[in-house]
């Protein structure tokens, strides 16, 4: 069967996203611009001790220094860094302090439009959730359940008063803020985010989750999540995050950092669902994210599972650094751009200890005018003996105009090494397609059908809850995209 | 010819076999027996040599000599040769020089000249009857997309080639259709000589249908736990093992 | 920019620009001065360029070289000192010494009516038609800083012209002699012209005679017509003091078929940028490479396919085994183009490194703007298979002799590319001793004897 190009085109509706509102809410904004004194009005407004002013004063004048980098396979636009206000805070009233349990019901409101109950009684059973609204998180659940076995799960800010020594000895000890433009950037102005800490030999027993939502209009998001795995623990850690429709871009620049101590295991899954622009390329998301964990204990586990969809750029290397004897790193991509959207996106496995083994299974799906591309960079040390690696990148693409690309580096400086990486592109079969029509399934239809298929291996290691709203995700992502 | 004492070995630190003594003479065949587990690929790797077993304890002495002391490829110069229970396939390395460096490196050790090319295709050609090997496999890479039953009887043209004093068989009717194990076993048959031995490793009476053992041990946790005619080895495709267990007080 | 490296360029071109041009030819001469002014604007190649990660050029320019810019003779009749033709080959023979086309007779040479094979100088004179349509139309200065300095520097070479539809039964083989008492910079330019339907096959063997640091740059443009086969074998045995940074650009029309082979047995710093773009439809490009490297031999290949129009295949193999300190490096990049439907695209990149101190850089890179097509890459960085080892081992072949057997086997999937019985064969041998050792200086000829 010879599919007619663009037959099948329709725009993708803004209704498609139905994220897009916006929440009339009170909130806070400081000017805009970017100056130590913003830096230091931020530390100000959080209450923060002197260390780490410091550190954001040290990480600004680094960023002065830099440039935007430019190797990525992405057109990105000039970006002011002077237009955009780097502190917004919804949970301000006008009239004076509030205590902190009180959530102004409007936000309540929105978490629950966005699925996400607040009220305790209303969640989800088996998760906790962090919500954070532009810079600043507005409730977390199941606060004191948790802290019942000793597991702290709260706000970077509420971390940063309740347990500084714990903060001072892991923040930027993955991501320093001199590892690139956007970490610098993020450690200058970071203002929330999650932070974990699971003590030593403890199962968490319900899945933490973080949703971050960008409302404020010109703002920037630099939200700062830091997990912490004790030796013998195990976590399982969900993202997810969305925001309003603006015709003007976003910025998003956010750092996370994991730490897994011996034997200890981090499941962390994104599923990330930024505004990401309209059907003419108009507005969304800038999304410029540094996330990567340390497996620093023998024996350790990390585990990154991304589901891409929004954004109207992405750039996210989410990274593992096994440097703990017999440790284990996987990355588990989809990455869904359609219409004008850019992702470029992949991981850096860097393998420092011996034994160490990772595995990169990244399905890229380009729609649309969009840019897909994967990066990323299988390192083996001098030491790592006997490091093991195995990539596979699939690209598909769904009409003519998109673009699927992939960039794999393999450094390997240790004769031990084995280390396979297999790519192929290819679109849709023509033949599975008619298959589907002919068994009465409609093109579209059928489409989704191939990708959520396509997407399987990387979808089955989410958390059910969230793999069923991935796969809602990519077939929405994907509408009138087939040509 | 192959005289086994107290033989134990480990692989990874854990320990497999636990005292083996066994001794084959000229012109016997042995069946080793036993269920899934007992050790008995383990025995034959440990006499070839494979790097990843360590023997612990015990002797091996082969021809008089002492086998455990001497590299993988000595062993297969003074003539043991071991028919794999799973052949490796090995890539862009044709049969003919694979075979024919076999060939002369124990002609090397044997102190005589190398074959020169036209006698050494002869010999292959010859050879390749015994086990009725398809002159285009001969011609392949070394095992590369054969099937299972090709694998096994090019293991077989393998041993004609090298004709070794005593050939251990690894599980060679495993995955063989009946024609292939006939093809198989009368290969082995016709290299027979009073001068040579075998040890025939299986888990099924079916292979000792045609080739005749002359005694059937069964190995059982690292230990031969039994020694017998041929009569055994009936028995137990009558019986199973269960009754060897119960036998040992299990 | 750290411009030092350059600066001694610069200022030898300023003063010798005359004297260059006068020991060449008017069709050579013309894009000099642009790039000139290109190579003033770049400089050499840094690491800092994505294309140049794994290879500092500057550094290698940076010392004392000596340019034969007054076209000197050398004392040497290769004829006399070359014995290392191809056995059962019949080719026809012709050398180039460090960068000056060899005038000596050329006994085996008759060919076909209309083909062209000498010196790029001497025939741009007689053909300046075919140098102005041609020469510097791939190589463009104006991005490259290596290209700019050997359009810059480059006085003669070779040029090949086959007309349209004749068939050169008989392959040429040309050697490259670097003979020399100092150390010596040379700027080899290599231009190959297939016309439509036309069928050729090239050998291009490096050799050093002498044992002083031999740098060249090379800068090879294959136009091929519709409907030509070319193969293009380069063969690179030379020693640890030598340095080679080749530059080959291809473009290919409708129905075209290239091979392109580079095998590097013994070399010092081997660096090989390939760009092939194929234009017109159903173009076919086999592009393959194989590195034996030991010491502190460095071997990085770069290559691009540009897959520009619907309904080519292109198919990519490159192979290295590396051994003590080596360093290999290989990027490759294939691009499929908007519109360009039906491609068809695999490549490959397998890696041995025996010892710890080897190191070994990959980067196998799609970037595909089409979605009717069938692209895949794979890359592998990895040991001799264990099993296999122990397997021949039992066959009573020792561990030495059966990891040579594998490397063996490794390689020979490159060398099974070659088109030509008689060249294979000598390759087989070739890798084989080198893998023995027994290769340690080119060999084979009487030069290195």
């Amino acid at each position: 069967m010879q599919l007619e190009p663009n037959k099948y085109v329709k725009e993708l509706t803004q209704e498609k996203y139905k994220y897009g509102f916006t929440t009339d809410v009170h909130t806070e904004i400081i000017e805009k611009g970017l100056n130590e004194d913003v830096v230091r009005l931020i530390s100000e407004k959080k209450g923060e001790p002197e260390w780490l002013l410091d550190f954001r004063l040290k990480a600004y004048r680094y960023w002065q220094t830099l440039e935007m980098p430019t190797w990525a396979h992405l057109t990105i636009p000039e970006i002011d860094y002077q237009a955009i206000s780097y502190y917004a805070d919804p949970t301000k009233k006008k009239d004076g302090p509030k205590s902190l349990d009180e959530v102004d019901p409007e936000l309540l409101k929105t978490f629950n439009k966005l699925g996400i109950p607040l009220e305790e009684q209303l969640a989800l059973s088996g998760m906790a959730v962090d919500a954070v609204m532009d810079s600043v998180s507005v409730k977390t659940t199941f606060k004191e359940t948790l802290m019942e076995k000793g597991i702290i799960f709260c706000s970077i800010s509420e971390a940063v008063r309740e347990h500084p020594d714990l903060v001072k000895k892991y923040l930027g000890s993955v991501v320093g803020y001199r590892d690139n433009f956007f970490a610098a950037l993020n450690s200058a102005v970071f203002s929330d985010g999650s932070f974990v800490y699971i003590p030593k030999g403890v199962r968490c027993p319900m899945e933490l989750s973080t949703y971050f939502r960008i409302n404020a209009a010109n703002t920037g998001q630099f939200e700062r999540t830091l997990i912490v795995a004790d030796d013998d623990s195990y976590v399982s850690y969900l993202e997810g995050c969305t925001a309003p429709m603006r015709d003007e871009n976003q910025l998003h620049a956010a750092i996370v950092e994991i730490v897994v101590m011996d034997r200890a295991e981090v499941k962390y899954s994104t599923v990330q669902n930024w505004y990401p622009g309209d059907a003419e390329g108009k507005g969304g998301v800038y999304n410029f994210v540094t996330k990567r964990g340390n497996c620093k204990g023998r024996d350790s586990k990390l585990s990154w599972t991304q589901v891409e969809t929004g954004s109207a750029i992405t750039w996210k290397y989410p990274s593992c650094i096994l440097s703990g004897d017999n440790s284990t790193a996987e990355f588990y991509s989809v990455a869904v751009t359609n219409n004008f959207q850019q992702a470029d996106t992949g991981t850096k496995m860097i393998h420092l200890g011996k034994n160490t083994r990772s595995t990169i299974v990244s399905k890229g799906i380009s729609a649309g005018r969009s840019q897909n591309s994967y990066r990323g960079l299988v390192r083996v040390s001098e030491k790592a003996d006997n490091a093991r690696n195995y990539s596979q990148c699939d690209s598909l693409l769904l009409g003519s105009h998109c673009g699927a690309h992939t960039f794999p580096y393999m450094d390997i400086h240790n004769e031990t090494a084995v280390v396979e990486h297999e790519a192929t592109t290819s679109k849709i079969s023509e033949d599975q397609l008619f298959y589907c029509n002919q068994r009465g399934i409609p093109t579209e239809d059928a489409v989704g059908l191939i990708v959520n298929g396509y997407a399987k291996e990387v979808l089955n290691k989410l958390p059910m809850e969230f793999a069923v709203e991935a796969q809602k995700l990519l077939s929405v992502s994907l509408e009138g995209s087939v040509g | 010819m192959l005289e086994i004492k107290d033989l134990h070995a480990s692989i990874n630190g854990k320990e497999i076999l636990k005292g083996i003594n066994l001794t084959v003479k000229t012109g016997e065949v042995h069946a080793i027996m036993g269920p899934n587990g007992s050790g008995k690929s383990t025995l034959s790797n440990v006499l070839v040599g494979h790097p990843a077993y360590e023997v612990t304890k015990g002797s091996v002495v082969f021809d008089g000599k002492d086998l455990l002391a001497m590299s993988p490829e000595d062993r297969s110069h003074e003539g043991l040769f071991l028919s794999f229970q799973y052949p490796v396939e090995i890539p862009g390395v044709s049969m003919v020089n694979f075979m024919r460096s076999a060939v002369n490196e124990q002609r090397k050790y044997k102190g005589l000249p190398a074959l020169t090319a036209s006698e050494f295709l002869k010999l292959m050609r010859q050879k390749r009857e015994v086990v009725e090997l398809d002159s285009k496999l001969a011609n392949r890479s070394v095992n590369e997309g054969f099937s299972g039953g090709e694998k096994k009887r090019n293991e077989i043209f393998q041993m004609a080639m090298l004709e070794p004093k005593l050939s251990i068989l690894d599980e060679t009717d495993s995955g063989l259709d009946i024609d292939a194990l006939r093809i198989v076993a009368e290969g082995v048959n016709k290299l027979k000589t009073p001068n040579t031995s075998c040890i025939v490793i299986t888990h099924y009476q079916r292979l000792l249908d045609y080739i005749k053992p002359d005694i059937v041990h069964v190995l059982y946790k690292g230990k031969i736990v039994k020694t017998a005619g041929p009569e055994l080895a009936l028995e137990l495709e009558e019986k199973g093992y269960d009754w060897i267990k119960k036998e040992l007080g299990e | 920019m750290n411009m030092k490296a350059e600066q001694q360029y610069i200022d030898l071109f300023t003063q010798c620009e005359a004297l260059i041009c006068r020991h060449s030819a008017e069709g050579l001469n013309a894009p000099r001065a642009k790039a000139f002014a290109d190579f003033e604007r770049l400089g050499f190649p840094t690491r800092k360029q994505e294309k140049y990660k794994y290879t500092e050029i500057g550094t290698f320019f940076a010392p004392d070289f000596g340019l034969n810019l007054n076209r000197l003779e050398f004392p040497v009749n290769p004829y006399e000192v070359f014995k290392c033709d191809v056995p059962n080959m019949s080719t026809s023979l012709y050398f180039v010494i460090n960068d000056s086309f060899d005038k000596h007779d050329h006994p085996s040479a008759q060919l076909p009516e209309g083909v062209l094979f000498g010196s790029l100088r001497e025939l741009a004179m007689q053909y300046p038609d075919l140098i102005k349509k041609y020469y510097g139309k791939l190589a463009d200065t104006s991005k490259d800083g290596l290209t700019a300095f050997n359009t810059m520097f480059a006085q003669d070479g070779v040029l090949m012209y086959v007309p349209k539809n004749v068939v050169m039964e008989k392959p040429i083989q040309l050697v490259n002699i670097l003979r020399a008492d100092v150390n010596t910079l040379s700027n080899r330019r290599l231009l190959i012209i297939l016309e439509e339907g036309a069928q050729a096959k090239l050998l291009v063997c490096d050799h050093a005679m002498d044992n002083v640091n031999f740098l060249s740059t090379q800068v090879t443009e294959i136009f091929v017509g519709e409907n030509a086969y070319f193969d293009l074998y380069e063969l690179e045995e030379t020693h640890n003091s030598t340095v080679r940074f080749s530059q080959l650009f291809v473009e290919q029309q409708a129905g075209s078929n290239v091979l392109l082979n580079g095998m590097t047995l013994h070399n010092g710093t081997t660096r090989n940028t390939t760009e092939v773009q194929l234009v017109g439809r159903g173009a076919e490009i086999n592009l393959c490479g194989m590195a034996i490297a030991d010491k502190n031999e460095q071997v990085d290949n770069h290559t691009t396919i540009d897959h520009r129009v619907p309904d080519c295949t292109s198919n990519e193999l490159f192979k290295y085994v590396l051994d003590d300190q080596a360093v290999g490096a290989f990027a490759g990049k294939v691009l499929v183009r908007e519109g360009a439907q039906h491609t068809s695209s695999q490549q490959t990149n397998r890696n041995i490194c025996a010892t710890r101190e080897a190191r070994m850089y990959t980067q196998p890179q799609l970037e595909i703007y089409a979605d009717d097509v069938k692209c895949s890459h794979g890359a592998t960085v990895g040991q001799l298979d264990e099993n296999a080892l122990f397997y021949m081992q039992q066959r009573g072949i020792p561990l030495k002799e059966a990891r040579l057997l594998l490397m063996f086997a490794f390689v020979n999937e490159v060398i099974d590319y070659i088109r030509m019985d008689a060249l294979k064969d000598r390759l087989h041998r070739l890798v084989e001793k080198r893998f023995r050792g027994e290769l340690n200086k080119c060999q084979g000829c009487a030069i290195c004897k």
